[in-house]
């Protein structure tokens, strides 16, 4: 299996991902060397046997849906990269937005 | 009294408890270690306010007879466990100045024992790397050098800062986390014990994601026993990680102060004597069978047939989780933005100037392998050789307690080798990968040095939720390969 640049190119997209054009080329060539070694995986005849996607023997437990957290506003909206905006400043835990630049004319 | 630096955390404990130190004391030997080699790079934040406030609090409790199992014991912390009030970041740009709300559950239970807290340690980004030089705060370089050699050594990743703050006596323990070796690797480099427990003994709620079905924290100290007592307070059922398993914590300090293997049997897989494995750790991994022979044990061949493809399966199911769970950073709600003429343009401006190399090649990889037509010919196919590699494991285990391996394919690198080519550093975990996939237990253990002056280890693998007979082989293997190395000016 060997990408070429174009291949990058779409998948850098679809991980909105921006990658300058200049490094697309060492790109592919890295990503199609790790993808030939993993080639080595057809040697392996697995159509008999189902997938493991967890190691995990535990049946994940249900619980009551119900309200277990709440009222911290001011805690998630702590980090905001581009500030918050609070609903009502003298209580930060009333609620409140990221803020992010406009998107919509 | 030894310098309070080299005690370890039993003998440090039973000092405390003694009142021949306090925890204020002992905090602030500590901090000057940090001062003295901060050059190693070992910490990306230090919190010595935080440290000594921490310690108060301990030398109080102690005095009202409240003293925890790790009461006043200082500890670094990996810095993909977030901490709150404390800058948490993964070791990448994008989480730069990040300062969690909340708590971690492994470190709250650390904190709850008494434990104190001197720093965050560096890393890969994002865990992912094999000689913490991927890490956007720079390398960590490893205490240990080769004789006659000034070149600075990795001291191996992704938790590399964490085991070289004990291999330099900055703390007597720290936490990592393991997803394809990033605790066991770094261990054996750095000449210290390195645990990965099984798969959902301690709780991942708190910990930076990477790949979510392999994730799993552990300690590091200087000997199975301190190990044991880090684990021991560290693990435990949480209802908030729901992959953390409902099963009790047992006294796992007692099973690594019983050193006795008799009777027990030791598997030997075949498929582990791979090329490219140096001599000298072929000959330390035979003569850790004949220590462990000589401790009463038995020796027993095992294969694991899917060996070799344990490595490929996982560089699909890693970086396909990876890419999945590092989607979450998009510059709006936390973290690094970077602005764009529309919002398509803000994500990949974020993402492209926040990630670095590895961690761009991996969220690549593993958005390719889960795209639109080539997720049976990847994903599930990875799936499957992980359910043969598991196989493989139960049935080892039919004929044997404990696995004995070697834990890397060769001694601690220089910063700049093995960087060349992906799959070159990517080798470097295929003696700790398996067990990885399989959800197992394994610990490093250092049982001798090289030609060159510099720690080697060996790895032990159990059955999951067994650390009991792993520690207690640990141990064994420890008493008798009597390592007592220690890196010069350290």
């Amino acid at each position: 299996m060997s990408l070429d640049k174009e291949t990058v190119a779409r998948i850098a997209r679809l991980a909105r991902l921006k990658v300058p054009e200049e490094e697309l080329a060492p790109l592919a060539g890295e990503l199609s060397g790790i993808f030939a070694w993993i080639e080595q995986l057809n040697e392996v005849d697995t159509s008999s046997v189902e997938p493991l996607s967890s190691v995990s023997d535990v049946t994940l437990p249900m619980r009551e849906d119900k309200v277990t957290d709440g009222g911290i506003a001011a805690r998630v909206l702590a980090n905001a990269p581009g500030g918050a905006v609070y609903i009502d400043p003298s209580d930060r835990n009333a609620g409140g937005f990221f803020t992010v630049p406009k998107v919509v004319e | 009294m030894a310098a309070l630096t080299d005690l370890t955390i039993a003998q440090l404990t039973s000092a405390l408890a003694r009142k021949e130190t306090s925890a204020v004391e002992v905090v602030d030997a500590h901090l000057a270690k940090l001062d003295e080699h901060r050059a190693l790079n070992a910490f990306i934040t230090e919190t010595p306010d935080q440290a000594r406030e921490m310690a108060k609090a301990s030398d109080a409790r102690r005095s009202k007879d409240e003293a925890g199992l790790l009461e006043g014991v200082p500890l670094a912390i990996k810095d993909l466990f977030c901490t709150e009030g404390v800058q948490t970041t993964a070791g990448s740009k994008i989480l730069e100045g990040f300062v969690p709300q909340y708590e971690s559950t492994v470190t709250a239970n650390l904190w709850r024992s008494g434990a104190v807290m001197v720093g965050k340690t560096n890393l890969d980004e994002f865990a992912m790397g094999s000689s913490n030089m991927t890490s956007h705060f720079g390398g960590v370089e490893n205490p240990w050098k080769r004789k006659g050699d000034n070149r600075k050594l990795v001291p191996g990743g992704s938790s590399g800062g964490s085991a070289a703050a004990v291999a330099a006596y900055m703390v007597p323990g720290s936490t990592g986390t393991d997803t394809g070796g990033s605790i066991r690797q770094p261990a054996a480099f750095c000449g210290i014990v390195g645990l990965k427990p099984t798969y959902g003994r301690c709780s991942r709620w708190g910990v930076v994601a990477f790949a979510s079905s392999l994730d799993q924290p552990g300690p590091f100290a200087r000997t199975v026993e301190d190990t044991a007592l880090l684990l021991q307070a560290m693990s435990g059922h949480d209802p908030k990680d729901s992959t953390s398993a409902p099963v009790p914590v047992p006294d796992f300090a007692a099973a690594a102060r019983n050193p006795d293997v008799r009777g027990m049997k030791v598997g030997i897989p075949k498929e582990y004597r791979v090329e490219g494995t140096s001599d000298e750790i072929v000959a330390l991994w035979s003569k850790g069978m004949e220590m462990l022979k000589a401790a009463g044990a038995e020796p027993v061949e095992v294969s694991l047939p899917h060996t070799k493809y344990a490595l490929p399966a996982y560089y699909i199911v890693a970086p396909a989780e990876c890419s999945s769970n590092l989607a979450r950073y998009d510059g709006v709600r936390f973290g690094l933005r970077v602005p764009g003429k529309d919002l398509t343009e803000l994500y990949e401006n974020t993402r492209g100037a926040g990630f670095g190399k590895e961690t761009r090649r991996r969220i690549l990889i593993g958005t390719y392998v889960l795209s639109a037509g080539y997720y049976d010919a990847y994903y599930r196919k990875a799936q499957q050789i992980r359910a043969l590699i598991a196989r493989d494991f139960k049935q080892a285990f039919e004929r044997c307690d404990v696995l004995l391996t070697p834990t890397a394919p060769t001694a601690a690198f220089a910063a700049g080798e093995k960087m060349d080519d992906p799959v070159t550093m990517y080798l470097n975990d295929m003696f700790t990968i398996p067990a990885s996939m399989a959800g197992l237990p394994g610990i490093s253990v250092p049982a001798g040095l090289d030609k060159d002056g510099l720690p080697l280890g060996l790895q032990l693998i159990g059955r999951a939720f067994d650390e009991e007979t792993l520690l207690r082989a640990a141990a064994a293997l420890e008493k008798a390969a009597a390592f007592g190395g220690r890196p010069a000016g350290y």
